[in-house]
């Protein structure tokens, strides 16, 4: 059978690059970046290479990137280390974050600290004049994510830290922008400064590197508490062995995209018009995600199909080789509705049916025919669970 | 001296005619399940040497047939030997100053020249010569070393209970429907309690179930395995019919049908099995389609007798009985179950038998049988102990 793997978003088969880095650390490097001897210096060599590699590419120094094990704790760190940082924080989030940003913005908000969701418009986007309305003298962070994971909307990010200045020029304080790249990073070019971001997620599995590999980008001079104690690694901010291997895939992958990334970006762009085009007119179905490029990251496309379970859709393709997932999170007997499109002012049963479509660098035209075909049959398939 | 085991079987030894057959049964079922030890049978109790002490009590309390069952030492019957057992293992329970004990002995062989009362006494005197701060007590000791006389002394401590019912195997082959849910593993063990070889029979229906719902199954399984000896699980394809049902069927009988359609496939299996009954995890009155109606309507889809172990217990106690079985966690694992995609809004609660076959005329039940059957896929789990 034909496959196609259009589920890129959850994670993206590793790059035959990033395989021999990781092997090679595996096989040559034994050493423990701390350790004293020079087996150590040895391994502290490659774990400062990468860190070099990955900086390059977020147009950061090297000393402002902390490894971690993945995007969840690099968000983690960025909201709790934050907040535990400051005397009487208050913290915005938007309202269609990644539940690794929202989880911890409820704890905070469980624990007393006084947290606010910023709501978003029905394209997808964040509502600048919402956030700006919540900001308060005391805000210690604004978290933002770059690229929306399930919609693949690109966020207003300079309007953002437009917000905040005018924050910093009234109360003589500007709290910290966080942004989540980890679905942006080598897809839609940025650099940290241009963002003018104070913390920046990613993530390297996205790109055809490893998973279990992160970092947070934290801008020199902003202070942090640590979230995973127990060891000096990472200049104090996260405890443990830091994950060579990881390191060095994620160098491997980020390296890849800082050389392909042009021709990638186009690549995926042409992917995602045929698909949309090809999809374009199937009876029932309704896109989320809005089509304007430049607004949009170039490889996540969402749709709906209300009525039709996103899950039971997800399954019928499958049966056609093609894999791709639902919006959201299946929780219990029922699937939870998508939280991001809920926040779009979707309604239940659309939020329900989500199908999140998302491509790589190594999809092909072929994959993205098949995937067409799929969609048609199996909607052709399925019409009859589908009220009209 | 010699570590055995006790093991007391209870019901099969009031059938006279076919004890013999019941305990050879019992003793089979413990020598697959424990392949490491001697099993010897006693005329009134078995006894079991060697393996790991821990992992044979595991097994004894899993095993149908078996009342109780007690950790011994076996020593001549006589009183020096039997006091050095009884003074290992009062050691082994380390008794503090006050501990409070008594010994009691059941003489088998009368021709041993004390009596019962006079050996407690002339025992327990000198337990308390060695062991200074026992305190004796007749009534509900903390210690409570038994000593029984045959033509050897077996002493012991400890009376661990059984799950008692009657040796697997003894009882026939029954065809359980099972789902993924609380009930049907419940039912199954119910049955297989009373000695029946239980064959469950699974309906899968891609792309409206995951092949993680299958895996969920399949752990239940092996779960009930570890209690009912080795099961083959019958998994039959049931998306076609659930899709014809749908289609053609009034929406308020959706359930009602869909249920006679499985048992009429599960009494096709029970057929080629030789198996003369089915077994399901309905009960009174949970949902509608447990009403009494409904339960005649289903039921009236096979002229075999349905065992529904469960029909007078509520939910709490089946509840309590699936932790105990260690179905409970699987059960409650959150994915997708085949049912809710096909559940009508308003069900008809109280079916008629006339309703429910007028509704299947424009189905072509033989053909949806015969093809759920021809797809059918048999897999042996392993047994794994489960956590109850």
């Amino acid at each position: 059978m034909r496959r196609a793997y259009l589920d890129h978003s959850a994670t993206s088969p590793a790059l035959p690059e990033v395989v021999t880095a990781v092997r090679e650390v595996l096989e040559r490097v034994h050493g423990n970046p701390a350790s004293l001897h020079g087996m150590g210096l040895e391994a502290e060599r490659v774990l400062e290479d990468a860190r070099q590699v990955v900086a390059d590419v977020l147009g950061a120094d090297s000393s402002e990137v902390v490894f971690t094990s993945g995007g969840t704790e690099a968000n983690n760190l960025a909201v709790f280390g934050t907040v535990w940082a400051r005397p009487k924080p208050h913290v915005v989030v938007s309202a269609f974050e990644h539940s690794s940003v929202l989880e911890p913005a409820r704890r905070l908000r469980q624990l007393g600290v006084p947290v606010d969701f910023c709501p978003v418009d029905a394209e997808g986007f964040l509502r600048v004049d919402a956030l700006a309305e919540l900001v308060r003298p005391n805000t210690a962070l604004v978290s933002v994510v770059l690229v929306n994971n399930e919609v693949g909307t690109l966020q207003p990010l300079l309007e953002v830290a437009k917000v905040l200045d005018e924050a910093e020029s009234r109360w003589g304080r500007r709290p910290l922008l966080h942004t989540d790249a980890v679905q942006a990073l080598g897809h839609v070019p940025f650099r940290v400064r241009d963002l003018r971001a104070d913390l920046v997620t990613v993530s390297a599995h996205k790109l055809g590197g490893p998973k279990g590999t992160g970092a947070l980008y934290v801008r020199r001079g902003v202070r942090l508490q640590p979230v995973v104690l127990g060891g000096d690694q990472e200049r104090g901010l996260r405890g443990g062995t830091p994950n060579l291997p990881g390191a060095a895939g994620f160098a491997a992958a980020a390296r890849f995209w800082q050389r392909e990334g042009e021709r990638l970006r186009a690549h995926l762009r042409v992917l995602a018009a045929r698909l949309r085009t090809g999809l374009q007119g199937l009876a029932g179905l309704r896109w989320n995600t809005p089509p304007e490029a430049g607004r949009t990251a170039p490889h996540i496309l969402n749709l709906s199909v209300p009525g039709l379970r996103g899950e039971v859709l997800v399954h019928r393709l499958e049966q056609e080789g093609v894999y791709v997932s639902t919006g959201s999170a299946c929780h219990s007997r029922r699937a939870q509705p998508s939280h991001v499109l809920l926040a779009m002012g979707r309604s239940e049963e659309e939020a329900s049916s989500a199908v999140r479509v998302s491509l790589g660098p190594l999809t092909t035209e072929e994959e993205v025919h098949h995937a067409v075909e799929a969609f048609r049959s199996a909607l052709a398939d399925l019409r009859f669970l589908v009220p009209s | 001296m010699e570590r055995v085991v006790l093991v007391r079987y209870g019901e099969i030894g009031l059938k006279r005619a076919n004890r013999a057959a019941f305990v050879a049964q019992l003793v089979r079922n413990l020598r697959r399940a424990l392949p490491e030890v001697h099993v010897e049978n006693r005329f009134d109790h078995l006894l079991v040497w060697g393996g790991d002490l821990a992992r044979v009590r595991g097994r004894l309390a899993r095993t149908f047939g078996v009342v109780s069952s007690s950790p011994a030492v076996e020593v001549r019957a006589e009183l020096d030997h039997m006091e050095a057992a009884a003074r290992l293992l009062v050691t082994e329970r380390d008794p503090k100053p006050g501990t409070t004990f008594k010994v009691e002995t059941h003489r088998r062989d009368k021709t041993f020249p004390m009596t019962s009362p006079e050996v407690d006494r002339e025992l327990g005197s000198r337990l308390q010569a060695h062991f200074p701060g026992l305190v004796a007590r007749m009534k509900d000791p903390e210690i409570h070393v038994h000593v029984d006389i045959r033509d050897r002394a077996y002493v012991y401590t400890e009376v661990h209970p059984g799950p008692g019912g009657l040796p697997v195997g003894t009882g026939g082959r029954a065809v359980a429907l099972l789902s993924g849910g609380i009930d049907s593993p419940v039912a199954i063990w119910m049955v297989a309690k009373r000695g029946v070889e239980v064959t469950p029979v699974h309906f899968h229906a891609p792309p409206f179930t995951s092949d993680r719902s299958k895996e969920k199954v399949v752990r239940l399984v092996e779960v009930l395995s570890d209690w009912c000896g080795p099961m083959q699980l019958w998994v039959v394809p049931f998306a076609h019919a659930q899709r014809a049902i749908r289609q053609h069927v009034p929406e308020p009988l959706w359930t009602v049908v869909m249920r006679r359609v499985m048992m009429r496939v599960a009494e096709r299996v029970a057929q080629r099995l030789g198996a003369p009954a089915l077994v399901t995890g309905e009960s009174l009155g949970q949902v509608a389609s447990q009403t009494l109606e409904a339960i005649a309507t289903i039921g009236a889809a096979t002229r075999m007798p349905v065992l529904r172990p469960l029909v007078g217990m509520d939910k709490l106690e089946v509840t309590a009985l699936a932790r105990r079985v260690g179905t409970y966690e699987i059960s409650t694992l959150p994915y997708e179950d085949c049912c809710t995609l096909f559940v009508p809004r308003h069900p008809r609660t109280r079916p008629t038998l006339e309703e429910a076959e007028q509704a299947e005329e424009s189905l072509d039940t033989p053909a949806l049988v015969e093809e759920a059957l021809a797809g059918a896929e048999v897999v042996a789990p392993a047994a794994t102990p489960g956590r109850g």
